[in-house]
């Protein structure tokens, strides 16, 4: 459960970064690039929490 | 509830903190891996929505902004380095029990209530962060860059809700928000990235070659705003070093780096600064240039990032806030000691909340951030002058602790006194740390050596 989890989780992370420089480079318009940031909170969020520790601070 | 009443100060104030009285055991000690991860989450907060667009309408010009970041940050992480850590991995001790082994009970609770009230002040900007984004939906007026008071009554209602919102949570407990916050940081940091670059093409900037100009023609043009005082690399350099000034040089962080193997974990510091302060902030001011100078958190990251964007406002504005009001509540708690910590931290947040109301909070945060270190600074530097220097020239360290006095006022006077001097010091703020630093630690050294000449063998009172 937790490879899969990670794997998902930063699947989230590129979709939050990888449209932006899509866009950047004129392959991407806005509406797409901000929809596919949103679908990769809405991965980070789901994955995420599924694999990372609580450390005492 | 009785024998909490009967309870006198040091009882009160030690049994809030009861639970870290010893110092860390060796089986409790952490690897690297966890302080990096604790500097890099700590330092992508909703503050960095608001820091980086303030430098822009300061007028920084673009390679002193790089710079002065560089600089700036750089030294920071050299004072957690060789200021904090090696302090913390000798004494194992927190913040709290090292000032009261060193000032005695009373200065220590001096201390822990005007860092509540920062700590109030600092949520109560978070707040505000997070209510720029919450209102975006409502088209709630944004409050302005010269705005001191609320500017319509939808911002006020917006702020109440944010405001009850984060205090009820920080009521409810702190470590499931604190797990949630950890789980935010790399997405808020990525949010940031993608939202500085996706707004580079609206300011003519086609590919990576493109930047350096656009950077200086576009964003960080060297011209401030109306009514704002000119920035230079001095004042980025100053800011970025101090802007963690009660962390570092202040000592805050020896309650976390004390569970360091070694002291070169101080280093670890270096994502912090560098992703957070230097790259989350050159982000930012990139988003308040496309946004034609506009301040308000929410409107640029939605600008960049769309929802995505406004929700990571909210997110950053609401983790940043709840564990500071946690801790403010905690903190006050010293005092208020019949009331329970819900009622403490209730009241924090109303304080919070109301402060919250005031967009000089949010307009005006690299001041309120270098008075937060300036403050509270004095007090590290007697930590330092009191851990190395004392047992140099004959003079005994953990004057309170040796000598069972309730109050060190060698400690007290050098704290005042500088604070006093350094409000008459005709240097701008930013710039003041610096030199309250070297006051403090002369002042501390000759008033220790007249306090304890006072208390010379056969003078020490028994220990309490």
């Amino acid at each position: 459960m937790r490879v899969p989890a990670v794997v998902l989780s930063l699947a989230g992370l590129g979709l939050t970064l990888l449209p932006s420089i899509l866009l950047f480079h004129g392959l991407l318009g806005w509406k797409a690039h901000t929809q596919l940031m949103f679908a990769g909170m809405l991965c980070w969020f789901v994955f995420a929490p599924l694999w990372m520790k609580v450390r005492p601070r | 509830m009785t024998s909490v009443n009967k309870a006198g100060l040091t009882d009160r104030l030690d049994s809030l903190y009861e639970f870290d009285r010893e110092p860390v055991k060796e089986r409790n000690l952490q690897g690297i891996g966890n302080f990096i991860g604790m500097y890099a989450g700590e330092h992508v907060a909703g503050t960095e929505f608001v820091i980086g667009p303030l430098f822009v309408i300061h007028g920084i010009t673009a390679g002193d902004l790089f710079l002065g970041l560089a600089a700036g940050n750089l030294l920071a992480v050299l004072s957690w380095a060789f200021l904090c850590a090696p302090i913390a991995v000798r004494t194992r001790l927190t913040l709290y029990w090292q000032l009261r082994k060193i000032c005695g009970p009373y200065l220590t609770a001096l201390y822990s209530i005007v860092n509540a009230l920062m700590f109030c002040f600092l949520a109560g900007a978070m707040i505000a962060v997070s209510a720029t984004a919450v209102g975006l939906p409502f088209n709630m007026p944004m409050p302005g860059l010269n705005d001191m008071y609320p500017n319509s009554l939808s911002w006020v209602l917006i702020v109440l809700l944010v405001g009850l919102t984060v205090t009820g949570l920080a009521i409810l407990g702190f470590e499931k928000f604190a797990h949630f916050s950890k789980v935010c940081s790399p997405w808020m940091f990525l949010v940031f990235v993608a939202a500085g670059i996706a707004v580079l093409p609206e300011l003519g900037c086609r590919s990576a070659g493109d930047f350096w100009r656009v950077a200086n023609e576009k964003i960080w043009t060297g011209v401030p705003a109306a009514g704002q005082s000119k920035f230079t690399f001095w004042h980025v350099m100053f800011f970025a070093w101090f802007c963690n000034m009660a962390m570092h040089i202040g000592m805050a962080d020896l309650s976390i780096l004390r569970f360091a193997r070694k002291w070169q974990y101080g280093f670890a510091s270096v994502f912090g600064m560098f992703f957070g302060h230097y790259a989350a902030w050159i982000c930012s001011g990139i988003l308040c240039a496309a946004a034609r100078g506009s301040v308000a958190p929410g409107p640029i990251a939605y600008l960049g990032a769309g929802v995505t964007g406004a929700v990571c406002v909210v997110v950053a504005g609401w983790t940043t806030a709840n564990p500071t009001l946690y801790r403010a509540g905690l903190a006050l708690q010293v005092a208020t000691p019949d009331w329970k910590r819900w009622k403490v931290t209730l009241a924090a947040g109303a304080v919070t909340t109301v402060a919250a109301c005031f967009p000089a909070l949010v307009m005006r945060l690299l001041d309120f951030v270098a008075l937060y270190g300036l403050v509270l600074m004095p007090m590290g530097a007697v930590i330092f002058a009191d851990f190395w220097l004392l047992p140099r020239i004959g003079l005994k360290s953990d004057f309170s602790a040796e000598t069972g006095s309730p109050l060190n006022w060698a400690a007290a006077v050098s704290w005042l006194l500088t604070l006093a001097v350094l409000w008459w010091l005709p240097l701008e703020l930013f710039f003041k740390g610096l030199p309250g630093w070297f006051i403090v630690v002369v002042l501390y050294i000759l008033l220790s050596f007249v306090q304890q000449k006072r208390f010379a063998p056969g003078k020490v009172p028994a220990e309490v």
